[in-house]
């Protein structure tokens, strides 16, 4: 299952690499990850999207909260919120296809930002699956370069986030790795 | 008034309360080694950084203070690598100081520039790169407390050559450090004490797995009033060791690998596992699939990231271990679970046909013999500091701890080369206790350049090799799994009573087991280090043993008699 986290960090040298290299060194492997400044000075916020299970992604929480220069973490994949994807999307169209393009772009209400003599840049945001889905028709019409910043995301309303409780029932069979090859 | 960004860092270490560090100079912390001398640090010159980081680690482990390792930058800073990442694995709170390059030269590859800070970030709790001297009081005090909170961890500070140069006013009020809430307000889902009491109240069979985490917290006390109440035995895991006395009728001994089978079994049929400050780790579960496979749960720890990753547990509890039995102890019913005492008797049933202590001496010197006999002659009381591989396990099995931090041993990294260094480190801290030193012919060749350190410290270090002539431990997997063939585990060594003799230490070679005991004896007489080499069985092995990722009560049991093995 996909979770997204919402970590705020001290704005220091090296805290990017450092929740990264926490991602790689545990193999959770990081599905988009996007970073930027908050509304308090010194305080960036990532958003952090990962495939996980339900116990993985806890223990991703607690790591990220070991982390010296991570002050929040909030999992908020079941929080009601608000996510949003942007892309840059050049398509090299011209004559009829041109057309067409703009008409498409127009139905998801994306908007046109470049255009020269053999292609244009569209600009789009919303969820990811809006996205992929425009990307898709638009294909045919030769995308030749797309830029995405990858998921950012805030909860609705006021209510804080909420955290995900340790899953109950019976445990899954497999948990750990195979311990069959350790070594001396 | 203003200080250099050098005298800060020791005014800094001063505060923290060190007075010993062990380290080794060079161009770019020049700056600070000057500054020391007007510092009351006691310096310990090591033979080579790696010694430095076992030595803050052992003095960590055996006092419970924060060690303090200081190199230079590049090879210096490279070298205490297999340090750190040994007190990472096993919770040991270091700090490790490291000068770097002036700061405009960062990213130049400068003479002997290394990105100590990124080839760290994954083995330490946490690492600082300071480029100012004004950021060098908050780095090295958020460093201690970072150290020794929480799980304990390595930190390591590097420090710019020009950061130890400049210098500035000190607001020390001002540099005290800031940590985040320790990440322990309860989560939804969090185990509640009250569950896990209800847990322990039912159980018929329960047992305690007792970790590191019980002398980390302080918890020996706590710990035993919870098996005692509820009449519940214990089972610890290597560093666990010392943690609850071996002599205590509940302590059954070490669990996993090389851990005895009743314990093993009694796990394997407990219907209640109470894990105290322990991690799962996969040496001492075997196959998880079918571990523990009629017992429900619970685990406490320190680190919330521990809980449900190997094992998963019906009771998680994150928090101070100490705290945690605290809040329980006051609910735990007595009970007096006769049948499960009952039972774990008749499980223990044929060991003491096995006990090395009844074998007669055949002339053969067994290592177990060796370990068994220094036991006995120093009445359990000494520090023993382990390296890695057969004698490590040997020492876990026969010489009983009765008290904590006594057992010293790399168990997580399974560094050989920890015990020569780490002991040095333990007998700076604990001046007062006899320390022992337990390592094999092979481990003991990768850091016996510190014998120079022991005598130029002049350290009562009393240093035991068990010589097998082996690279024992592989040997004995190449015995078990590969057809005895024995690819690179032969050892062809030197003299070691010759070598400790021109480092001007006292030796001998023992290769009776008759003369064990003297050899001993004259060890301890002597106020300075002494080493005895004991030539011992060279094919002998560990036994029992679970192979690896093989079902925890499918082990290869010690053939018995033990000498019919080890003479054929
Ligand atoms: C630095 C390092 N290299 C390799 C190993 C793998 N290893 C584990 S035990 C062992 C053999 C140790 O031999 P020795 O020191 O003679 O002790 P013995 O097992 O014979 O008691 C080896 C090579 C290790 N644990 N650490
Ligand atoms: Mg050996």
């Amino acid at each position: 299952m996909v979770h997204t986290f919402a970590v705020y960090v001290e704005n220091k040298p090296g805290v990017l690499n450092r929740v990264a290299s926490l991602f790689r060194r545990r193999a959770f492997n990081i599905e988009s990850l996007t970073v930027g400044h908050t509304e308090t000075p010194g305080l960036s916020r990532m958003t952090v999207v990962v495939d996980t299970d339900e116990y993985g992604a806890r223990r991703l929480e607690a790591h990220l909260h070991k982390l010296v220069p991570v002050r929040r973490v909030d999992n908020i994949t079941t929080t009601p919120s608000i996510t949003r994807d942007l892309a840059l999307i050049k398509v090299a169209a011209t004559g009829d296809a041109r057309t067409h393009v703009m008409q498409l772009v127009d139905v998801y209400r994306a908007r046109i930002v470049d255009v020269s003599p053999e292609s244009l840049v569209i600009e789009t945001t919303g969820t990811e699956d809006k996205i992929d889905s425009l990307v898709e028709v638009l294909r045919p019409y030769g995308v030749v370069e797309m830029v995405r910043t990858g998921r950012v995301a805030m909860a609705r309303g006021l209510t804080p986030a909420t955290r995900l409780g340790v899953p109950r029932g019976v445990p899954p069979a497999d948990i750990g790795g195979d311990v069959s090859n350790c070594s001396v | 008034m203003k200080l250099t960004g050098a005298q800060i860092l020791w005014e800094a270490m001063v505060r923290e309360g060190v007075t010993d560090i062990f380290g080794y100079p060079g161009g770019a912390i020049l700056p600070a080694y000057d500054a020391m001398l007007g510092y009351p640090i006691r310096h310990i010159l090591v033979r080579h950084e790696q010694g430095a980081t076992h030595m803050a680690d052992g003095y960590a482990r055996a006092s419970g203070r924060v060690g303090v390792a200081i190199a230079t930058s590049g090879p210096g800073a490279t070298n205490m690598v297999t340090g750190i990442a040994t007190a990472m694995m096993d919770s040991s709170p270091i700090v490790c100081i490291t000068g770097q390059v002036g700061s405009k030269l960062i990213g130049s590859d400068a003479f002997q520039e290394t990105d100590i800070t990124g080839i760290t970030l994954p083995i330490t709790k946490h690492n600082y790169l300071v480029t100012r001297a004004e950021d060098v009081a908050p780095a090295v005090l958020e460093a201690f407390a970072v150290a020794k909170s929480g799980r304990p961890g390595p930190v390591l500070v590097d420090i710019t050559k020009d950061a130890q140069q400049g210098s500035c006013e000190v607001d020390w009020a001002a540099a005290e450090p800031h940590l985040t809430e320790a990440y322990d307000d309860a989560l939804p889902g969090d185990g509640d004490y009250r569950e896990a009491v209800e847990l322990i109240n039912a159980a018929e069979r329960p047992l305690i797995l007792a970790g590191h985490g019980v002398m980390l917290s302080g918890a020996e006390r706590e710990i035993l009033a919870l098996a005692e109440q509820a009449n519940i035995p214990i089972a610890v895991t290597l560093l666990g060791i010392g943690g609850v006395a071996a002599s205590h009728p509940l302590n059954l001994g070490m669990m996993g690998m090389h851990g005895e089978a009743w314990v093993n079994h009694a796990i394997q049929e407990a219907d209640l596992l109470i894990a105290l400050g322990m991690r799962f780790d996969d040496r001492v579960t075997g196959n998880l699939k079918t571990y523990a496979p009629t017992a429900r749960k619970i685990h406490v720890d320190i680190d919330r990231a521990e809980l449900n990753k190997n094992v998963r547990v019906d009771v998680a509890i994150a928090k101070d271990l100490r705290s945690a039995l605290v809040e329980w102890l006051p609910h735990v019913t007595r009970r007096d679970r006769v049948e499960w005492h009952g039972r774990i008797d008749a499980l223990k049933g044929d060991s003491a046909v096995r006990d090395i202590q009844q074998l007669p001496d055949d002339g053969h010197l067994y290592a177990a013999h060796v370990i068994n006999d220094l036991w006995r002659l120093t009445e359990g009381n000494a520090i023993v500091v382990t390296d890695v591989g057969q004698h490590q396990m040997w020492e876990a099995q026969y010489y009983k701890h009765e008290r904590p931090r006594s057992l010293v041993t790399s168990g997580g990294l399974g560094t050989m080369g920890f015990a020569l260094p780490a002991a040095i480190g333990a007998k700076i801290a604990c001046p007062d206790s006899e320390v022992w030193v337990v390592v094999g012919d092979g481990g003991f060749q990768m850091t016996m350049a510190e014998l120079a350190t022991v005598a130029q410290e002049q350290l009562d270090v009393n240093i035991a090799i068990i010589n097998n002539g082996y690279l024992g431990m592989v040997r004995q997997w190449q015995e078990f799994f590969y057809g005895k063939r024995y690819a690179a585990t032969p050892l062809m060594n030197p003299d070691f009573a010759k070598l400790a003799e021109a480092f001007g230490i006292a030796a001998t070679t023992v290769t009776k087991r008759s003369d064990v005991a003297d050899a001993v004896h004259a060890a301890r007489r002597v106020k300075r280090a002494a080493l005895i080499d004991f030539k011992v069985e060279q094919e002998d092995s560990v036994y029992p043993m679970v192979p690896a990722g093989a079902d925890l009560h499918k082990m290869i049991r010690r053939p018995s008699p033990i000498v019919e093995t080890a003479a054929d």
